[in-house]
């Protein structure tokens, strides 16, 4: 018995090795490579501040699934999502965090911005230029699941607040648009990662209906001559958030270090590494900006939809009104 | 003695032979099946994982691999696989033992749960030890006030690769412990041995061979085990990423050749794990061929004039290999 005890306790001695402080940041899918650069430097900026070194451990999945984990326990320090409405859940389900989170950062809390554009096989022999282009006949779309994905709602809602903008206000319009849209796709992945892998590797549709820096990272990775960034006249505004996890940093004494990791998001340093991974930074210089990210009209999702809640209660709660649209031809 | 072996194989031939007497045709057709099929599901994806792995040279295949990320993953895995196993190898031999030299009411329960995690499908195993030990589960609360992690550190990932590799080792041993019988335990307990010498000197040496097969499967699930393990991992790189759960990382980082280099890892320890295998079936089999003749000797003393000269070549031969 005391063998086994013995070796359990080894088993758990091995993720624990040296090093001052710990940080752990978990995180949705298409931040990796940002969270790469970031966490570098904020250790760097962090060591010439306080003498401290600070390691920052990544995890990262789909919103949904990772806000899961987070309410059952895994031990974040601070939350990097796609949506406020998943760190709204770790307050609400585990009251990790005060319910009123969003305010206690600049900008909603949303330290970079994001919108949706498409990514096209190259030449774009579909011809697709704008959201009408989509449901054109014979075009293969390939979005995200709404449902299990906080990229795939951006998405969901750009494609609905786009039509409304369209038709000027005309929900039945929004929504044959959007039931439209749904049913030209031959899949859907349940995260956006995995949505972008088939369209890219699998060569799976036509268009990818996807985060910008993500689109950007697809041309990065994989060459500007094999695919084509489309920027459709109109998107959302997507603001993926940022919050520190109250009980668990009291718990690890972290809350200082974490309150300064996020901070320092907005920092002249953090912004430049949000825009050089390919989120719209909140300021920095114009004409970084213009070089890198063509104007766009965004709307917000206050504007069309209102807040989380009702979006979720409307559209992507059980029975709502994405299941709703899959039904008659599934 | 070589001789003997060759003849008694031959003979072994000649007797399957009869009873299927095809044409030449359907033989070829069912062989060539096979072999096409073994080549195309098996042999295919496998060599692809290695060729991917070196399809962008070696530099690139080292720096994946050296990763500290990487080394961290595969010392998880192996440490996981280290406590595991030896968990599972004496409950199973445990088990194996009760279930097959005794009868005792409740038995055929005891196998239908020795069976139930090949019926559980790994993502809900995951999940139940998630609702077990999260935070919203039964245990979770209690387990964060006194400062233990479960779920998402390793003593979850180890609870789960338990709970999957459960089976293996106790499936393996039952039918070889049941094809012995009891009686040779029954004599030595006649002839005044206790029950543990009993276990020990005449029990565990039978079943030996069922015991080291089970082990080697036991290990090779618990390395490989994707779906139970990533519920459980929380997914954190360096810390709570098994092999597997690496290479799914990796390839969703765009790193495709990194993600086939952590595969071939991986493909290799398996590969390795059947060589293993395959030597001690081979081991046993010689075992097995020099104990029949041996035994064969022994008879022969009783009858001399059969055998007068083959006796000794046979006896030197068992001692030399022995």
């Amino acid at each position: 018995m005391r063998i086994i005890w013995s070796l359990l306790l080894l088993g758990m001695a091995v993720g624990v090795d040296a090093g001052d402080i710990k940080l752990l940041n978990v995180s949705y899918d298409p931040t990796r490579e940002l969270y790469q650069d970031y966490n570098a430097a904020f250790a760097k900026y962090w060591k010439a501040k306080t003498g401290d070194t600070v390691k920052i451990e990544q995890s990262h999945g789909g919103s949904g699934k990772q806000t899961r984990a987070v309410v059952e326990g895994l031990d974040a320090d601070v939350v990097t999502l796609a949506l406020a409405y998943d760190i709204d859940a770790i307050a609400r389900q585990a009251g990790l965090l005060p319910v009123r989170w969003q305010e206690r950062l600049p900008y909603n809390s949303a330290p970079y911005t994001s919108t949706i554009v498409f990514l096209v096989r190259h030449g774009n022999p579909k011809r697709i230029k704008d959201w009408e282009d989509l449901v054109k006949p014979g075009v293969a779309v390939v979005p995200a699941n709404p449902k299990t994905s906080g990229g795939a709602r951006w998405a969901y809602l750009a494609a609905w607040g786009s039509a409304l903008k369209r038709s000027g206000g005309d929900e039945t319009a929004a929504r044959e648009f959007v039931r439209k849209l749904y049913n030209q796709a031959p899949i859907l992945d349940t995260g956006a990662r995995g949505a972008t892998i088939s369209f890219v590797q699998r060569g799976i549709g036509d268009v990818l209906i996807v985060w910008e820096n993500e689109a950007h990272l697809v041309l990065r990775e994989f060459g500007a001559e094999k695919f084509e960034l489309v920027l459709p006249s109109i998107s959302i505004l997507a603001e993926p958030p940022v919050a520190v996890v109250d009980q668990n940093v009291r718990r690890h004494g972290t809350a200082a270090v974490a309150k300064a990791y996020l901070e320092y998001l907005y920092s002249a340093e953090g912004q430049a590494i949000a825009a050089k991974n390919f989120y719209r930074p909140r300021q920095g210089s114009a004409a970084r900006l213009a070089a890198q990210f063509p104007p766009l009209e965004r709307f917000t999702l206050a504007e069309l939809f209102g807040d989380w809640q009702r979006v979720h209660r409307i559209h992507f709660v059980e029975g709502g009104v994405f299941d709703q649209l899959q039904q008659p031809s599934r | 003695m070589a001789g003997i072996v060759k003849r008694q194989r031959i003979a072994g031939c000649v007797k399957s032979q009869r009873g299927a007497e095809e044409s030449a045709v359907a033989k070829w057709l069912l062989i060539g099946g096979a072999i096409a099929f073994c080549l195309v599901f098996l042999l295919l994806p496998l060599a692809n994982v290695f060729v991917q792995a070196g399809a962008k040279g070696s530099a690139g295949y080292w720096r994946a691999i050296s990763h500290p990320d990487a080394w961290a993953a595969m010392k998880l895995t192996l440490w996981i696989a280290a406590i595991s196993v030896p968990l599972n190898l004496l409950f199973g031999l445990a088990a194996a033992w009760a279930i097959a030299k005794f009868e005792f009411r409740g038995k055929a329960l005891l196998i239908t749960l020795i069976d139930l995690p090949f019926s559980v499908s790994p993502v809900v195993a995951g999940l139940m030890f998630v609702v077990l030990f999260g935070l919203q589960g039964y245990f979770g609360a209690w387990l964060r006030d006194h400062g233990l992690q479960v779920i998402f550190a390793v003593p979850g990932m180890v609870l789960a690769t338990v709970f999957v590799t459960f089976p293996f080792v106790a499936r393996e041993l039952i039918p070889a412990m049941q094809a012995t019988g009891s009686d040779q335990e029954h004599a030595a307990l006649a002839l005044g041995a206790s029950g543990w010498q009993t276990f020990w000197h005449v029990t565990l040496p039978s079943a030996r061979w069922g015991l080291l097969y089970g082990v080697i499967l036991c290990n090779a699930r618990a390395m490989g085990e994707f779906g139970a393990v990533r519920v459980v991992s929380g997914n954190i790189a360096g810390k709570t990423q098994t092999m597997p759960l690496r290479v799914e990382s990796l390839n969703e980082e765009f790193h495709g050749q990194a993600a086939f280099a952590v595969a071939s890892l991986l493909a290799l320890l398996a590969l390795v794990t059947l060589a293993f295998k395959t030597f001690l079936e081979w081991r046993q089999r010689r075992e097995f061929v020099l104990a029949q003749q041996a035994a064969a000797g022994e008879l022969s003393v009783v009858s001399p004039p059969s055998s007068a000269g083959g006796r000794p070549a046979a006896t030197k031969g068992t001692r030399k290999h022995a």
